[in-house]
């Protein structure tokens, strides 16, 4: 629980002047209805998502309401598991709980069929990723697949073309 | 300067109790905004201010206000805010921005899911970080000094808080009264029932309320005072800030048809109609109050939106509504509703 049972440390002077007072805090939390249905797709190596009723816009993974529009998400709908790399970052920095060998690059695509961008983690050597990049997603084998974005292990280049800047402009 | 004339024009909840198992905050909170708005008869578009009240313990992320925008519609751009704090104190905030006099109406939401972590830790956070908060004192505790301290001032009895339990949440007090403690000299119906919810509140001022609302609820009075954080550094058993917001309000000034009280004790429901000087004719939360439902965030609102709805739908003329937040009644917020501005 805590360490209030423990004596504070004293400074030189025999001062108390800091505690110790850790915090932790369990929480059981409710994904939601929408996010639900996307986390019970990508077990099945689908990515589903829902459409405004207003707007028109996707959005992958779908959420409790419209962004712009402010109104609850209408038709689900499944979108592809291709997209574009709208923007990237290399990362050269390791910090705890790291999967990757550095650098490596992190990115964010715009799947083909949704009008929001999602991020994840793009294998290809970093001085060839750009924007624009065609990608596909590597899914985890069926049996092992965690209801998590982390059933798509990675996005890999598919060596098309590049996707003209006007496809994926708004998506920044 | 006489403050502008302000009322509430509509209300919309949404309590889950004892929680909500699969809704998500947006997804508690949108239809409950969509249906605040929509009986305001103001469109969204036209509301000139939107500020909500929310807590990132309750759900243990950061930034979960800005989440729950998505109820909202931020697009085109709104003018927004936000108070860590139950949303009564938004509506506060709410009142003063329409002061100004530029803007015209306000949306006022609040959210809580209460019950996704332990309410009595996460309560234990509120309170001051070096001598109380590393010992781990859970709010039903520090009620439980509180109620010790007013018995034992001997003007009430435990059968006074069972009798409160019984008016509000059901049951028979002289059962209820032989029920165990679970810290005594609590029970289990001492305590407000912990649950998850949303509230939305329109707000309009003189010329809009009263084309927008046949009797719109007008904020007559309304003030906020706070006290000692430290629970030692007050008198437990009476709410000094409770009393000078309400006279500060204007409670006195005519006769209390309704008084929604957020009071999470039974108890606490003593000792604020004592601060408030209200009477045994005064309807005290015919809604159930935080007894039947308590979410954090959420219930305080809820007592001015219950208030109002008593004054719109024509049942009352005059109300109180309370809100409450701290420890053992730190601070206190009191609006006087009239059905004549
Ligand atoms: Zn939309």
């Amino acid at each position: 629980m805590s360490d209030a049972s423990k004596p504070a440390k004293k400074d030189a002077d025999g001062e108390v002047r800091r505690i110790k007072a850790p915090v932790k805090l369990d929480y059981t939390v409710t994904a939601g209805l929408a996010l639900s249905r996307f986390l019970k797709g990508v077990t099945a190596g689908k990515l589903l998502g829902q459409r405004c009723g207003v707007c028109s816009k996707v959005y992958v993974p779908p959420r409790g309401g419209c962004p712009t529009c402010g109104v609850g998400m209408g038709e689900q709908v499944e979108v592809k598991d291709t997209g574009t790399l709208t923007t990237f970052c290399i990362v050269n920095v390791p910090f705890e709980g790291q999967t990757m060998k550095l650098p490596y690059v992190y990115g964010l695509i715009a799947l083909d069929g949704a009008d929001n961008a999602l991020h994840h983690l793009i294998l290809a050597p970093p001085e060839e990723v750009r924007m624009g990049m065609r990608l596909r997603a590597e899914w985890v084998p069926p049996e092992s697949r965690p209801a998590s974005m982390e059933a798509i292990r990675w996005f890999v280049p598919t060596g098309e073309p590049d996707a003209p800047w006007d496809s994926y402009k708004e998506h920044l | 300067m006489s403050p502008r004339e302000i009322a509430i024009v509509s209300y919309a909840s949404l309590l889950a109790v004892p929680g909500e198992p699969q809704r998500d905050e947006v997804e508690l909170l949108l239809p409950v905004v969509t249906e605040a708005v929509a009986r305001s008869g103001i469109p969204k578009r036209e509301l000139g201010f939107t500020v909500s009240g929310s807590c990132d313990y309750l759900g243990g992320r950061p930034f979960s206000f800005v989440m729950a925008l998505d109820a909202i519609g931020a697009w085109p751009p709104i003018a927004e805010s936000h108070v860590e704090m139950d949303g009564a104190f938004a509506l506060y905030e709410a009142w003063v921005r329409l002061q100004c006099g530029d803007v015209d109406s306000a949306l006022v939401y609040a959210f809580g899911r209460s019950t996704q972590g332990d309410l009595g830790r996460v309560l234990a956070q509120q309170l001051d970080p070096y001598t109380l908060s590393p010992l781990w004192p859970d709010d039903t505790a520090l009620a439980a000094l509180q109620a010790r301290a007013l018995l034992d001032r001997g003007r009430v009895s435990e059968r006074d808080f069972a009798a409160v339990a019984a008016r509000t949440r059901g049951g028979d007090a002289d059962e209820l009264v032989q029920r165990p403690y679970t810290v005594a000299p609590l029970r289990a119906h001492d305590r407000g029932t912990v649950a998850d919810g949303a509230a939305a509140v329109v707000l309009a001022a003189g010329d809009l309320a009263r084309k927008v609302c046949k009797r719109p609820a007008w904020i007559r009075g309304i003030d906020h005072r706070i006290e000692q954080h430290q629970l030692g550094q007050r008198d437990l058993t009476r709410s000094v800030s409770t009393a000078l917001a309400g006279e500060r309000a204007g409670v006195g000034k005519g006769p209390v048809d309704v008084a929604e009280l957020y009071a999470p004790y039974t108890h606490q429901e003593l000792i604020l109609r004592e601060a408030l000087g209200l009477g045994e004719g005064v309807e005290v939360n015919p809604s159930g109050g935080a007894l039947a439902a308590h979410p954090l965030m959420v219930a305080g609102l809820s007592r001015f939106g219950e208030a109002a709805e008593r004054i719109i739908d024509g049942s009352a003329n005059r109300a109180v509504a309370h809100a409450t937040s701290g420890p053992c009644l730190q601070q206190n917020l009191v609006a006087v509703l009239e059905a004549a501005p």
